[in-house]
């Protein structure tokens, strides 16, 4: 069911002019006819509810979940812009405030029969998450007798809410939403941390201030952190070639046109990305909702994400999350175990390394619970003693006068 | 001029513009503190390094707020001035106190005692102030915290009952004067409200429980112009007709305010009553310049962030709107373009970018004699266009520069402590209320840096002489 693609077709969607606000940058996505027979409704939970997604039985995931999706879809194009619902639980006065977990069903399932509601993000998350979920296949030695039996359950990943982030909310409230925007996407300190789109420009004015409920990659947090401001991109206009207003008009369109191509450089990581798995998830008339992994490559920029797509593969619906660094490390191991079958011989043969090695990155990569203890140990004093002396147990020198 | 000239003359025209748009409120893209902070720095600024000019600013029209800032900070600094500067301070002071709302001067008064200056001098200005005031017995009602706090830091020796109904208002078993009498029977009784102020009537009136559709319909003859403009939407809600008013005579930034408030349905259906009272507020405003302009092009900011805060509620658009149409009044041939919205622009709304570069260009090609921009500043449809367009026109298409351009911005800028510049051979200019952009564009000749410093000191001279000579006359 899973295909290897390469980029996001973002077709009849121009990218405008940035605006800036401190260290961030948002570009906004013009639609010039916006996609009429899909529409968006977010349905906003309580922001502190911890929900647990059943994606099947035994696996479950912790996850907070600010908000999550409707897609609807008819075939007639009577507008109906996005609204949103709080559901608020009874607040327990009097206990400390605990977690009160929210049990919801699958997280693609058909509501009636034209909607379908998704979990924003989650999708690709999951997607994630369950990479390898399973564990060894076969039953190698080295690996812990709970790694072969229960996988990595539970496996957790931390992510920031935008709330958390430095300057994002600000940046959102003053950013000047065009008339035709259909989609953002969000740079920080000019490295590309977000995107998304959505099919019509009165379902992005609606989930417009959902941005700063959702969640974003380490990376995002720390750039926002660490750099104050990135200047804003100006043209020069070449006055030499000017003689009259026409000739002003004319650099004017050029000035426009060389944006598009600009950013097209610029979202390069996303757009042109290498190899990046797609898997279906919901088919439903004309769109195919999907979520999508990347090659984990340490030395690209990598995003999960999601895509509603229509049935000529152009995007309607998009939201991204950049991995970060640790995320990449993590997914890329997995990746390469699960090729040779969890052996780690053959595994560190095709990462050019030896086996001690391997073992470190693993225990260094947070995922060293699943080797047993003694392996893991060993291979920490190795790392400790330098290399070339005799590792043999003799008396020790008497240094006793 | 020197450079250090140079510098004083930035200075000081950087500190004009932000005491004339600064409110220390919310804007759109900064917070009250962060205005507040900007501002006081600003002020200390320049009173610690050009005392006399920081005096002068007080014959221009700054707005409100800041003249109050201003007198408390000479006041406050005093010891530092020379006897001939505390004297020309003195008459300054007092001049400007006399044209300012009497709930502005009473907040100096506050501000003073928490401050604790108490010298004979502020003493003398605060007894001559409320002397000068034309019924102490109203203000005793109407201010009355206020007055009974001036009265006690400044040792006022009060008239007859005012004193007593500061101090002791429930000894007497009734006054002689007859707002005073009024004001305590209105403890007791309803139909005494009604004589009363209304700001001292509403509360009273909620002690008593008065339904507010019966109280609005009585205290209606009592209202000043501005609560009468101000309670048209209540009045509506409530269906009080006493309180409906003739737009004509509202002053023209409130009414553009007034009418952005109102939804764009109701605004097209009164589209007649509300242009031909922005047209008469207009013409009222340009006085004896109207139609010497010649020929006029403006391009008016719609952006989304004309939007304001919710403080400040579309005020940058209100600002833009009003100097739409005090320029109509003003030119013989009137083009405005809005970066958005096109046809009648009463049913303007913020919505969008702010692409200034383009709409500059249009504006250009028809040539005209003053180009006026109306905006922010934060040009983003993409970012600095408007600024290489102009510098563009100056350099190739205008080298002469038949086209004068000024840049009026209705929004302080708390980072750079002025209001945000287009590019920099043109005139930005604060400003607050669009009747005064008249004088503005007079000031824009010092922004650009083309005239001298000692052109600026003349220039302010004589604004101070011309308003110490009026001032008298116009008390």
């Amino acid at each position: 069911m899973t295909a290897p693609a390469d980029g996001i077709d973002l077709t009849g969607l121009t990218p405008g002019p940035a605006q800036t606000w401190g260290a961030i940058r948002l570009v906004p996505l013009l639609r010039p006819v916006p996609i009429t027979d899909l529409r968006l409704h977010a349905r906003l939970h309580h922001p502190d509810d911890l929900s647990i997604v059943h994606t099947s039985p035994r696996t479950a995931y912790l996850s907070y979940v600010p908000h999550a999706f409707v897609a609807t879809w008819s075939t007639d194009t009577a507008p109906a812009a996005a609204y949103g619902t709080q559901l608020c639980g009874p607040a327990d006065t009097g206990a400390p405030t605990g977690i009160r977990l929210v049990s919801r069903r699958r997280m693609a399932r058909r509501e009636d029969r034209q909607r379908l509601r998704f979990l924003p993000l989650h999708l690709a998350m999951e997607g994630y998450l369950t990479l390898q979920f399973g564990g060894p296949p076969v039953a190698w030695q080295e690996w812990t007798r709970n790694a072969v039996t229960r996988g990595l359950s539970p496996r957790v990943e931390a992510s920031y809410t935008g709330a958390a982030v430095t300057g994002l909310d600000d940046a959102l409230r003053v950013f000047e939403i065009h008339p035709d925007q259909c989609g953002m996407m969000l740079y920080a300190a000019d490295a590309l941390a977000a995107a998304f789109v959505v099919p019509h420009p009165d379902d992005y004015r609606a989930l417009h201030p959902t941005l700063l409920q959702d969640f974003y990659g380490e990376l995002l947090f720390h750039y926002t952190h660490l750099y104050p401001a990135v200047p804003d991109f100006t043209t020069r206009l070449d006055d030499t070639r000017i003689a009259s207003v026409a000739d002003l008009r004319a650099q004017l369109a050029q000035v426009g046109a060389e944006w598009t191509a600009f950013h097209a450089g610029m979202a390069g990581g996303l757009l042109s990305a290498g190899r990046r798995t797609v898997t279906p998830v919901h088919r439903m008339g004309r769109f195919t909702l999907s979520r999508f992994l990347p090659a984990f490559d340490p030395e690209a920029e990598n995003h999960i994400g999601e895509t509603i797509t229509d049935e000529v593969g152009r995007t309607a619906y998009l939201k991204t999350f950049r991995l970060s660094a640790a995320q990449i490390r993590r997914g890329h191991l997995l990746s390469q175990l699960a090729a040779t079958d969890w052996n780690l011989d053959a595994t560190a043969t095709a990462l050019r390394t030896d086996r001690d090695g391997l073992i470190r990155r693993l225990d260094r990569a947070g995922l060293g619970h699943l080797l047993r203890p003694d392996i893991v140990d060993s291979s920490r004093r190795h790392a400790r003693e330098p290399r070339g002396r005799a590792t043999t147990a003799g008396p020790p020198p008497d240094r006793s006068r | 001029m020197s450079r250090a000239d140079r510098v004083a003359c930035e200075d000081v025209v950087m500190f004009v513009n932000a005491a004339i748009a600064a409110t220390g409120q919310r804007e759109f893209r900064s917070g009250a503190a962060a205005q507040r902070l900007s501002l006081a720095f600003l002020h200390e600024y320049v009173l610690g390094n050009y005392r006399d000019l920081y005096a002068a600013t007080l014959a221009l029209d700054v707005n409100h707020g800041n003249t109050a800032m201003v007198v408390t900070n000479l006041l406050r600094t005093a010891r530092e001035a020379s006897d001939q500067q505390r004297a020309t301070e003195g008459r300054l002071i007092a001049a400007r106190l006399r044209t300012l709302p009497p709930q502005r001067v009473y907040g100096v008064f506050r501000e003073l005692r928490r401050l604790r200056i108490n010298n004979r001098r502020t003493r003398a200005i605060v007894r001559d102030w409320v002397a000068a005031r034309p019924d102490p017995a109203f203000d005793a009602v109407k201010y009355r915290r206020s007055l009974s706090f001036a009265a006690r830091h400044a040792h006022l020796p009060l008239p007859g009952e005012v004193g007593t109904v500061l101090f002791d208002w429930r000894r007497p078993k009734r006054y002689q004067t007859p707002i005073l009498e009024a004001w305590r029977r209105a403890h007791y009784e309803q139909r005494a409200l009604y004589d009363l102020p209304y700001t001292v009537a509403e509360g009273l009136a909620a002690q008593h429980g008065i339904d507010r559709a019966r109280f609005l319909s009585g205290i209606a003859p009592r209202l000043t112009d501005g609560e009468r403009l101000r309670l048209q939407g209540a009045a509506v809600r409530h269906r009080v007709a006493a309180v409906a008013m003739d737009l004509a005579t509202a002053p023209l930034t409130r009414l553009a305010t007034y009418a952005l408030s109102l939804p764009r349905p109701e605004r097209a259906r009164r589209r007649d009553e509300l242009t031909g009272a922005l047209r008469a507020a207009a013409r009222r405003a340009a006085r004896r310049q109207a139609g010497t302009w010649g020929r006029v092009v403006a391009v008016l900011d719609d952006s989304y962030s004309a939007a304001g805060s919710g403080v400040k509620r579309c005020r940058p658009l209100a600002v833009a709107l009003a100097t739409h149409y005090l320029l109509e009044a003003l030119a013989t041939d009137y083009t405005g373009l809005w970066l958005h919205h096109r046809g009648d622009p009463l049913l303007v709304h913020p919505i969008g970018a702010t692409g200034l570069g383009v709409r500059l260009v249009d504006a250009l090609e028809r040539r005209p004699d003053r180009l006026v921009i109306v905006s922010d500043g934060w040009d983003n449809d993409p970012p600095g266009q408007a600024a290489e367009v102009l510098r563009v026109w100056r350099t190739r298409l205008d080298p002469h520069q038949v086209t004068s351009v000024v840049h009026l911005n209705p929004v302080y800028d708390a980072d750079t402590f002025d209001v945000r510049r287009l590019a920099a051979g043109v005139a930005t200019v604060g400003v607050r209320d669009a009747e005064d952009v008249a004088a503005l564009v007079e000031l824009a000749r010092f922004a650009t840096g083309s005239a001298g410093f000692d052109e600026l000191r003349r220039h302010l001279a004589d604004r101070v002489e011309g308003f110490l000579n009026a001032g008298p006359a116009a008390s």
